[in-house]
């Protein structure tokens, strides 16, 4: 494998009228690796990945998949190439069951392409290939649950089930939004286990998490946003020990003093 | 005060019928195939038990009716565009027909065939530019084609202009045209009901249900919106196109507002996304038209009145109701 990063997102700025979202965001996914991405509330970090991923025209900027530009192109086209994504706000299919949810990514061109396979034969129709797909995913075959309609079914799943809608695409790298919110712990730790092979199959992950423990379980380079600017980037521990960080997450050392005082 | 609710259970027979044992006995298989058969049956039957000429003529226009229906439900209960081009599918499909049969000669069995998938393709991309964007957009811009289009060709005094184009040749005879159109109707009614059940029928509803989702598929919305689009409008070109050899004449009168507003109407009274129910409602709503005819120009007063009870009464629709009122068993219960 070559040295070249899988994404490589150079100068990405965005504007909301006078408003600045994201100024000059700049960094690099290797193949196979988890990044992190943190930061406090409104500091950019899904405008980011929209960017990315085209749901939103950034203002300028560069975005390379493998060397190869692909700002500017189509929504459908980047998640085409492999560069997937989740959404915070989940998007399942609601008046679908479960697994035809998965119908509508494996019937893409890319999965068409990457499956070598056009529904039907030996792997099954589309169904099957998504209920395999779900099981993948901590769905339990034997019972009910893949055949619910979407509208029904909680949090915990519809997070997965973004998941295997990235999954069902083959993808090269995944772009999570916030897969651990809204989960309780015992769904967060047996999410974690999910992402760790994930990984091991060699996909490149970024992963936006308010969830810093689990997260820095996962990720081993970390980068911290703030009011739409690069913080600082480096292993957790070096991130976490950073006072600009602190400073982001919890105000200033004199704030903090200010407001001591007045207590 | 006791208070008391309407519990719904299903029916064991339609539990049982579900799966897939449904062959297992004469009594649920009749339970299947009963609602079909009698819809196929009556309406192959219905030109025969009509009184006159013209009341056969009346079930022909049902027939063209019942196509754009099925055209709207498509597109706006399975797709999510509501359409207002019922008059833009017609009037397009119907003029290409009228040409080619007087200037190219051709056989209307022959000319309607092609002015259903010429006129598919015009329309669709008449209506691309729209297509990409969500909200009214698409049902003002379908809405704007044909009042522009009886503009353009009074102007001009193009195709015939406000005479028309005279001297269509007509269907062979008129048993060839009645069973044409009906068998229209039930081909593109079964037809459109398989689609929606397919995998590329799922991308279609996926498309209504979140387009978002569709794009981070890796599939663009916009192919899939045309896709729909040039089904439906084929089905309203189709219509069309019949409609020119039927009444021997085509003019600005095809774009009139009728084939976009009473395919919606009916729609409603029949019941929306079941695609049975907007034909039943054409089969109730046209009827109803012609015998309001007596009544000169108060006709529109009652069809209103007619409108405005089914949606404060029945909004669901027809179909929905009986669809209900067949597969579930309704009784009070305490709370």
């Amino acid at each position: 494998m070559s040295d070249q990063p899988i994404l490589e997102v150079k100068g990405v700025t965005k504007t909301f009228g006078g408003i600045l979202a994201l100024n000059r965001v700049s960094f690099h996914v290797n193949e196979g690796e988890i990044l992190g991405i943190i930061g406090p509330n409104g500091s950019g970090k899904t405008t980011l990945i929209n960017c990315i991923t085209a749901f939103i025209k950034m203002t300028s900027g560069k975005v390379f998949f493998r060397g190869k530009d692909i700002s500017g192109k189509p929504a459908h086209k980047i998640a085409d190439m492999g560069v997937t994504r989740t959404f915070q706000i989940m998007r399942p299919y609601y008046s679908l069951p479960a697994y035809k949810n998965l119908v509508i990514p494996l019937f893409s061109p890319r999965a068409k392409r990457t499956g070598g396979w056009r529904g039907g034969g030996k792997l099954g129709d589309r169904n099957t290939v998504g209920i395999d797909i779900l099981e993948e995913i901590g769905f339990e075959r034997d019972s009910f649950v893949p055949y619910k309609t979407a509208s029904t079914l909680p949090t915990g799943y519809l997070k997965r089930l973004e998941l295997a809608r990235c999954l069902a695409l083959k993808p090269e790298i995944i772009l999570c939004d916030e897969v651990f919110s809204g989960l309780s712990m015992s769904e967060i730790a047996s999410m974690v286990p999910l992402i760790e092979r994930l990984q091991m199959d060699g996909i490149a992950l970024v992963m936006i998490e308010h969830r810093l423990r689990e997260l820095f379980r996962v990720a081993r380079r970390i980068m911290v946003l703030n009011f739409g600017e690069k913080l600082i980037e480096g292993t957790p521990e070096e991130v976490m020990g950073d006072e600009r960080v602190k400073e982001a997450y919890f105000g200033s050392a004199e704030e903090v003093e200010e407001d001591m005082s007045y207590a | 005060m006791e208070q008391r609710r309407k519990e719904r259970i299903d029916r064991g027979i339609k539990v049982r019928t579900d799966g897939l044992y449904a062959v297992m006995s004469w009594r649920e298989l009749s339970y299947l195939t009963l609602p079909r058969v009698v819809l196929i049956a009556g309406l192959l039957i219905l030109p025969l038990v009509m009184p006159s000429m013209y009341w056969q003529r009346v079930i022909s226009i049902v027939c063209i009716y019942s196509l754009l229906a099925i055209s709207f439900d498509l597109l706006a209960h399975f797709v999510g565009l509501v359409s207002l081009g019922g008059a833009l599918f017609i009037g397009v499909g119907g003029y290409l027909s009228a040409i080619m049969n007087t200037s190219f000669g051709f056989p209307p069995l022959l000319a309607i065939p092609i002015a259903t998938l010429v006129g598919a393709g015009i329309c669709t991309v008449l209506l691309l530019p729209c297509l990409p964007l969500r909200g009214v957009y698409f049902a003002i811009v379908s809405l704007m084609y044909p009042l522009a289009m009886t503009r353009v060709i009074e102007a001009l005094d193009i195709l015939g202009g406000t005479d028309g184009i005279m001297g269509i040749d007509s269907f062979p005879n008129r048993w060839i045209e009645q069973y044409f159109v009906i068998l229209m109707v039930l081909l593109f009614l079964f037809g459109v009901r398989r689609l929606v059940n397919l995998d590329l029928g799922l991308v279609l509803r996926a498309v209504k249900d979140n387009d978002q989702a569709v794009r981070a598929s890796g599939m663009s919305i916009t192919f899939y919106k045309a896709v729909a689009v040039f089904i439906s409008s084929a089905m309203g070109c189709l219509g069309g196109a019949s409609i020119v050899h039927i009444y021997m004449w085509s003019g600005m009168s095809l774009f009139a507002l009728d084939f976009s507003i009473l395919p919606i109407a009916a729609t409603v009274i029949g019941g929306a996304g079941t695609l049975v129910g907007p034909v039943l409602g054409c089969l109730i709503l046209v009827p109803v038209s012609e015998l309001l005819r007596e009544f000169g120009t108060l006709r529109i007063v009652f069809y209103s009145v007619i409108l405005v009870a089914f949606i404060v009464f029945r909004s669901e629709g027809i179909m929905v109701y009986g669809q209900r009122k067949y597969h579930q068993i309704e009784r009070w219960v305490k709370v």
